[in-house]
C-alpha cells in the first residue's frame, strides 16, 4: 500500500496534489520520469509524472487534473488513505546537461511535469527562462516553485486575468527574437506543444516535448502508447516520454488520445451520477 | 497383441464435457468442464501401462505418466497428485494449456491406431480434485539455509524456480512488474481457458510455503540487478518472458482500433476490461474484428472478441492450415464458436476514416512456394489478388520478442543477436556471476511447460551454487 501523506487542492479544486509514501521510487526517480497508479482492485492504471520527491522521507509528489472517472476516484482519496499500486519510476529521465540558456514552457497541469525538469536544468548551471500559462489566474499552478527554479519567469493567462494576456507561444516568440536560446522544453496540452514546436522549428532551436499517450503497463509490453516520431513508431513509456518536438506526429497522438472518448465519458457520467456530483 | 490390451482399446477416449459452442461464445466461463471421477477412472483404464512409456519422453518435465494414471484407475487421486507433483508443480495449469498433441499425447502408443490416452484431461482432473479437496497440507521443506534468492518475473518459469528453491530451504523473494503475479497466465491466457482463481491458488500455495512477492517492481527501473545483490540477495533468477509486441509495420497500423494482442488481452484479462464499467479499464468492442496471426495468442484474441459481442471475427493468416501454430484444441474451439479463417491471406495496409479509426484492411491472396529456412513452405503473393475486408477492430498477434527493459540495464548479462539472454541450457547460468535465466526470455515465446522445465534446471543449479559454489 502506498499511503497519501499530504493532499492539497489547487487551481480552484480542479487539480490535486498528493504526496505519497513510496521509498523505493523516491530513492531512484530522476526528473522526467513518471509512475503508474491504481487506486483499488477494480481501478485503471493511470500514468502521472513525478513532480517532486523527498528521498529522505521516502515520498514522491504527483499533481493531477481531474478529467475523468479515474482521476475523480483519485480525488476521493484523503490523507491517510492509500493507493493499492504505484509502479515506477518509469520512462527515460530527461537528459539534463549544461547547455547555456534553456527556456521551459508549461501549460495547464503540464507545469507539474515541467517543474522537476526546470529545477534540474537550473541546478546543472543553465540560465533558465520559464513561461507558464493557464486559462485564467485561478487555474495557474506551481507559480512560486517555478519562480524559484528559474532565473526569469513569465506568466500568461488566456483571459488576461493575470500576467500576459494570451498564449505562451507569444511570449516565447519574444524571447526567441531577443535572445540566443540553446534548448526549449515544452510540456502541456498537445496543441500547445505542437505550436511551440512549429515556432521553434522556424528558429531552429532544439525542442523537447513530453508526450502523454494512453498507457497500460508502462514497461514496453503492450504497444498501446505508440507514437510516430520522425516516421518511426516509438513506445512513449520506454523510449520517452520525451521526444524531439520537431519530429512528433501530434495529430496522430491527438487522435489516439480520443480512442476511448465515448467509453470514458459514459464511465465518468455514471460515476458522477452515482455520487451525485 | 495380447488379448488384454485389445480389450482395453475398446474403451473409446472419454470426451471432455464442454459448454455448448453457441452458449460459450458469448460468455467468459471456462469452456471444458472437467472429468467426473467416474469418467477419469474409465479413461485411465485405457492406458496400457507400457514398460517403456513413449508418452513420458514427450513430456518436457518427464512426469511419471503411467504411474499417476494407474493411481487414477485405482481411484487413489491423492496418490496420483503426489506422483505428478514430483515433477510438475503447476499441473492444473499444464493439464489445460500444454500442446498435448505434440507432447505427451503425441507420443502415446495408443495414438498410433486409435486415439491417445487423454493425459492432459487426467492431469487436470487430478489437480482440480486435489485443489478442491485442499487439506492445506504443504510439501515438506528442507531446513533453512539462510540464503536469499531473488526471482524476477512471476510467470511459470519464475513460479517453478521459486517453488523448488523454497522446498530446498532457501529464502525466496519474487519481483514482478505488474500489480498481480502470474505472467502470461494472468495477463495473456483468458479466463475461459484458464480461470484466474486457479493461478491465484497456485500462487497462494507458494506464499504459504514462505514466498514473498513484491509486485509493482520493475527490475531495471525500480531496482537493478546489482542493487539486488547489494540488498543481500545471493542469487538472481531472471524469468521476464518475451513481452515485446511485434507489429506488421504496414501503413495505417497506428490507427485507432488496432491493438497488439498484448494490449488487447491485458485489457481484457488482467484489467478485466470485459467487465467494464464495473472495472474501470475500457476495452474496445468491435463489430467486424480481424485477428492477424494463427497461434494461441491469435485464437485467444479472436475468441475474446467473439465473447465481447462481435458480429464477425476473422483469423487472417498468411500461411495455410497445416502451419497454424496454435494448439489443436484451440483451433477446434475457435471454429466451433464461429470464427472464420482467412488462410493464405496477407494484410498489406489498414484504411482509416477521417477520425483516424480503422474501417478496412487491404489484403493479398498468397500461395505456397518452396520451403524456407524454417522448413515451412514460403507464402508468396498472387499478383493482382488484392481485396478489402471491413474491420473496425484489428488485433495484431504475430508474435513477441525480447523486452529490452531489464537486459539493457545490465551489460554484464550477454544477449544473442535477437536480444534474448544467453543461458547455458544445462544450468540456466547467464554470463553474469550469480545470475540465472530461463523461459521465454531465453528461448523466445515457447510454452508454459518449457518455461517450467527451464525453471527446474535453474533451481537445481542455483541450489548447487548456494551450497557448493559457482
Ligand atoms: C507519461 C504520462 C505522464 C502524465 N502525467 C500527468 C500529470 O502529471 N498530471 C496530470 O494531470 N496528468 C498526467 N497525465 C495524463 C493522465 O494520465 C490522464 O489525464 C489520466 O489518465 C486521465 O484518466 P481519467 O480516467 O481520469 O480520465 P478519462 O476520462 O479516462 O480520460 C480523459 C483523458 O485522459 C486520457 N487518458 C485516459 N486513460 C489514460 C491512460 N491510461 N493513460 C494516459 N492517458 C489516459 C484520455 O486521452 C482522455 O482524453 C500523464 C500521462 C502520461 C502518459
Ligand atoms: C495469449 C497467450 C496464450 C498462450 N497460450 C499458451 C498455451 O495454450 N500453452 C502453452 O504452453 N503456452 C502458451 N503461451 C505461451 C506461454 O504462456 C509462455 O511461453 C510462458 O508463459 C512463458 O513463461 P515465462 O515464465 O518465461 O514468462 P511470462 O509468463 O511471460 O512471465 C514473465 C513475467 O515477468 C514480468 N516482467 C517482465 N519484465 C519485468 C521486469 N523488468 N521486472 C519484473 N518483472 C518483469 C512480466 O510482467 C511477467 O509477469 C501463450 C502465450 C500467450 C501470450
Ligand atoms: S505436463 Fe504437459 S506434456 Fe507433461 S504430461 Fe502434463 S500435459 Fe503432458
Ligand atoms: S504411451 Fe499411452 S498407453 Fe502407454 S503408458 Fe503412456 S499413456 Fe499409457
Ligand atoms: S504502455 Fe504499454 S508499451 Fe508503453
Amino acid at each position: 500500500m502506498f499511503t497519501i501523506v499530504k493532499k492539497e487542492s489547487m487551481a480552484d479544486d480542479t487539480v490535486i496534489l498528493n504526496e505519497i509514501e513510496a521509498p523505493r521510487i523516491a530513492a531512484k526517480a530522476r526528473p522526467g520520469q513518471f509512475v503508474i497508479l491504481k487506486a483499488n482492485e477494480t481501478g485503471e492504471r493511470i500514468p502521472l509524472t513525478i513532480s517532486d520527491l523527498d528521498a529522505a522521507r521516502g515520498t514522491i509528489t504527483v499533481i493531477y487534473m481531474v478529467v475523468g472517472k479515474s482521476t475523480a476516484l483519485f480525488k476521493t482519496l484523503e490523507e491517510g488513505d492509500a493507493y493499492q499500486d504505484v509502479i515506477g519510476p518509469l520512462g527515460k529521465p530527461t537528459d539534463i546537461e549544461k547547455l547555456g540558456k534553456v527556456v521551459c514552457v508549461g501549460g495547464g497541469t503540464g507545469v507539474a511535469v515541467l517543474f522537476p525538469i526546470t529545477r534540474g536544468f537550473k541546478e546543472a548551471g543553465n540560465e533558465v527562462v520559464s513561461i507558464i500559462g493557464a486559462r485564467n489566474k485561478d487555474l495557474l499552478i506551481l507559480e512560486d516553485k517555478m519562480r524559484a527554479a528559474s532565473d526569469t519567469l513569465h506568466v500568461c493567462t488566456d483571459d488576461g486575468s493575470y500576467g500576459h494576456k494570451g498564449f505562451v507561444t507569444e511570449v516565447l516568440k519574444e524571447v526567441l527574437d531577443s535572445q540566443k536560446v540553446d534548448l526549449v522544453v515544452a510540456i502541456g496540452p498537445v496543441p500547445m506543444m505542437k505550436f511551440v514546436s512549429k515556432l521553434t522549428y522556424e528558429y531552429n532551436v532544439k525542442t523537447l516535448v513530453s508526450l502523454n499517450p494512453i498507457m497500460i503497463d508502462g514497461t514496453g509490453m503492450c504497444g498501446g502508447c505508440r507514437v510516430s516520431v520522425g516516421g518511426e513508431t516509438r513506445f512513449a513509456c520506454v523510449d520517452g516520454p520525451e521526444f524531439d518536438g520537431h519530429k512528433v506526429d501530434y495529430d496522430g497522438l491527438m487522435q489516439r488520445l480520443n480512442a476511448y472518448a465515448k467509453e470514458e465519458k459514459a464511465a465518468y457520467d455514471e460515476y458522477c451520477r452515482l455520487r451525485g456530483i | 497383441m495380447t488379448g488384454k490390451a485389445a480389450k482395453k482399446e475398446k474403451i473409446p477416449r472419454q470426451p471432455m464435457p464442454e459448454q455448448a459452442a453457441d452458449v460459450r461464445r458469448r460468455n467468459f466461463k471456462e469452456v471444458p468442464m472437467g472429468y467426473s471421477p467416474e469418467t477419469a477412472i474409465t479413461e485411465a483404464k485405457r492406458c496400457l501401462q507400457c514398460k517403456k512409456p513413449a508418452c513420458v519422453t514427450g513430456c518436457p518435465v518427464q512426469i511419471d505418466i503411467p504411474g499417476f494414471i494407474q493411481q487414477v484407475a485405482a481411484g487413489d487421486f491423492a496418490a496420483a497428485s503426489q506422483t505428478i507433483w514430483g515433477k510438475n508443480t503447476l499441473p492444473a495449469i499444464c493439464g489445460r494449456v500444454c500442446p498435448q498433441e505434440i507432447q505427451c499425447e503425441g507420443e502415446c502408443i495408443l495414438g498410433k491406431k486409435d486415439e491417445p490416452v487423454a493425459i492432459g484431461n487426467l492431469e487436470r482432473f487430478v489437480a482440480d480434485f486435489s485443489r478442491e479437496q485442499d487439506t492445506g497440507e504443504l510439501p515438506e521443506k528442507a531446513a533453512s539455509t539462510g540464503k536469499k534468492v531473488a526471482v524476477v518475473g512471476s510467470g511459470p518459469s519464475g513460479l517453478t524456480v521459486a517453488g523448488d528453491l523454497l522446498l530446498k530451504g532457501h529464502d525466496v523473494t519474487m519481483l514482478e512488474a505488474f500489480h498481480k503475479p502470474g505472467g502470461v497466465l494472468v495477463y495473456g491466457i483468458p479466463e475461459f481457458r484458464l480461470p484466474k482463481d486457479i493461478v491465484a491458488s497456485e500462487v497462494a500455495a507458494l506464499e504459504r510455503l514462505g514466498l514473498r512477492i513484491e509486485c509493482n517492481s520493475v527490475v531495471g527501473r525500480t531496482v537493478s540487478v546489482d542493487e539486488l545483490f547489494e540488498e543481500g540477495y545471493d542469487a538472481v533468477y531472471i524469468g521476464v518472458g518475451a513481452g515485446l509486441p511485434k507489429f506488421l509495420n504496414i501503413s495505417g497500423e497506428n490507427l485507432i482500433g488496432i491493438y497488439s494482442a498484448n494490449e488487447y488481452l491485458t485489457r481484457a484479462n488482467l484489467m478485466k476490461g470485459y467487465l467494464f464499467p464495473e472495472y474501470d479499464t475500457p476495452l474496445a468492442k468491435g463489430k467486424n474484428v480481424a485477428v492477424l496471426g494463427a497461434g494461441n495468442v491469435a485464437m485467444d484474441s479472436a475468441r475474446t472478441a467473439m465473447r465481447l459481442g462481435a458480429e464477425q471475427v476473422r483469423i487472417v493468416y498468411r500461411r495455410s492450415r497445416e502451419e497454424m501454430p496454435a494448439r489443436a484444441a484451440e483451433i477446434h474451439h475457435a471454429e466451433e464458436e464461429g470464427i472464420e479463417f482467412y488462410l493464405l491471406t496477407n494484410p498489406i495496409r489498414f484504411i482509416g476514416d477521417d477520425e483516424g479509426r480503422v474501417v478496412q484492411m487491404e489484403c493479398l491472396q498468397m500461395e505456397l512456394g518452396e520451403p524456407d529456412e524454417s522448413g515451412r513452405r514460403r507464402p508468396i503473393p498472387i499478383e493482382g489478388s488484392e481485396f478489402l475486408l471491413d474491420c473496425d477492430l484489428a488485433v495484431v498477434a504475430v508474435g513477441a520478442s525480447a523486452n529490452p527493459l531489464l537486459t539493457q540495464s545490465d551489460p554484464e548479462i550477454q544477449l544473442n543477436r535477437w536480444g534474448y539472454i544467453i543461458a547455458d541450457p544445462k544450468t540456466g547460468k547467464t554470463t553474469k556471476k550469480g545470475v540465472w535465466a530461463g523461459g521465454d526470455i531465453v528461448t523466445g515465446q515457447a510454452t508454459v511447460i518449457l518455461a517450467m522445465g527451464a525453471g527446474r534446471v535453474a533451481a537445481d543449479s542455483i541450489h548447487d551454487y548456494l551450497t557448493i559454489g559457482w
